[in-house]
């Protein structure tokens, strides 16, 4: 039980800081806007996780609006960036 | 059958953690935009959907389970929103891996000019 606790702590902050990682190197604009979505998921699986494991529901409407508001920022990213940003491969 | 129950709860956490991390190593072992993108969209829906299933299994409560349904069904709708306009915009940023593309009917279209009908 504890053991696989602990393996669930450690695939998520495996996972959370390799996501940190593509955020910083980039190389591209739409690669951070990838990564910034895939955080807020694993943010909004920790929360859950994180209630299954304590039993208690205060953070479900915070899960909520992370998933109705969430979209906008890749949108919006995706609808303003520039049409090309000088990017070499 | 409580035990069985957390068992079974922290099974589908872990299974939502694995995919969380095939999706972090897919952003940082894919090339260009799109097949990051691909492997992004794992945990957006499969993910969050094990995590509820959990929750629901944890809570066992028919007001918890009600609450789960729209968070789930939003995340449905909102995910192939972002997932279509980021693809978009990074094919015609330039931020594309084009030898690696099979068939590229975008270019097709480009050609031919939408009121022709082609």
């Amino acid at each position: 039980m504890t053991v696989l606790l602990g393996v669930v702590y450690a695939v998520f902050a495996v996972s959370a800081l390799m996501t940190v990682w593509r955020i910083i190197v980039g190389p591209s604009i739409l690669d951070r806007a990838v990564a910034s979505d895939v955080l807020l998921t694993l943010i909004m699986c920790v929360l859950g996780a994180e209630m299954a494991i304590n039993h208690h529901t205060r953070t479900l409407p915070l899960l909520l609006i992370v998933a109705a508001v969430g979209v906008f920022g890749s949108i919006s990213i995706a609808r303003f960036v520039a049409r090309r940003d000088g990017v070499t491969r | 059958m409580n035990e069985v129950r957390e068992i079974a709860v922290l099974v589908l956490i872990l299974i939502g953690a694995l995919l969380c991390l095939t999706a972090a190593i897919g952003l940082l072992r894919f090339r260009d935009v799109p097949t990051r993108l691909h492997a992004a969209t794992k945990p957006q829906v499969l993910g969050l959907l094990l995590i509820c299933v959990a929750i629901a299994l944890a809570l066992e409560s028919w007001a918890v389970t009600a609450f789960l349904v729209p968070i789930m069904l939003i995340q449905l709708a909102t995910a192939p929103l972002s997932a279509h306009m980021v693809g978009r915009q990074a094919y015609r940023n330039g931020t594309i891996d084009e030898r690696s593309l099979v068939v590229d009917e975008l270019a097709d279209d480009k050609r031919t000019p939408p009121a022709a009908g082609g």
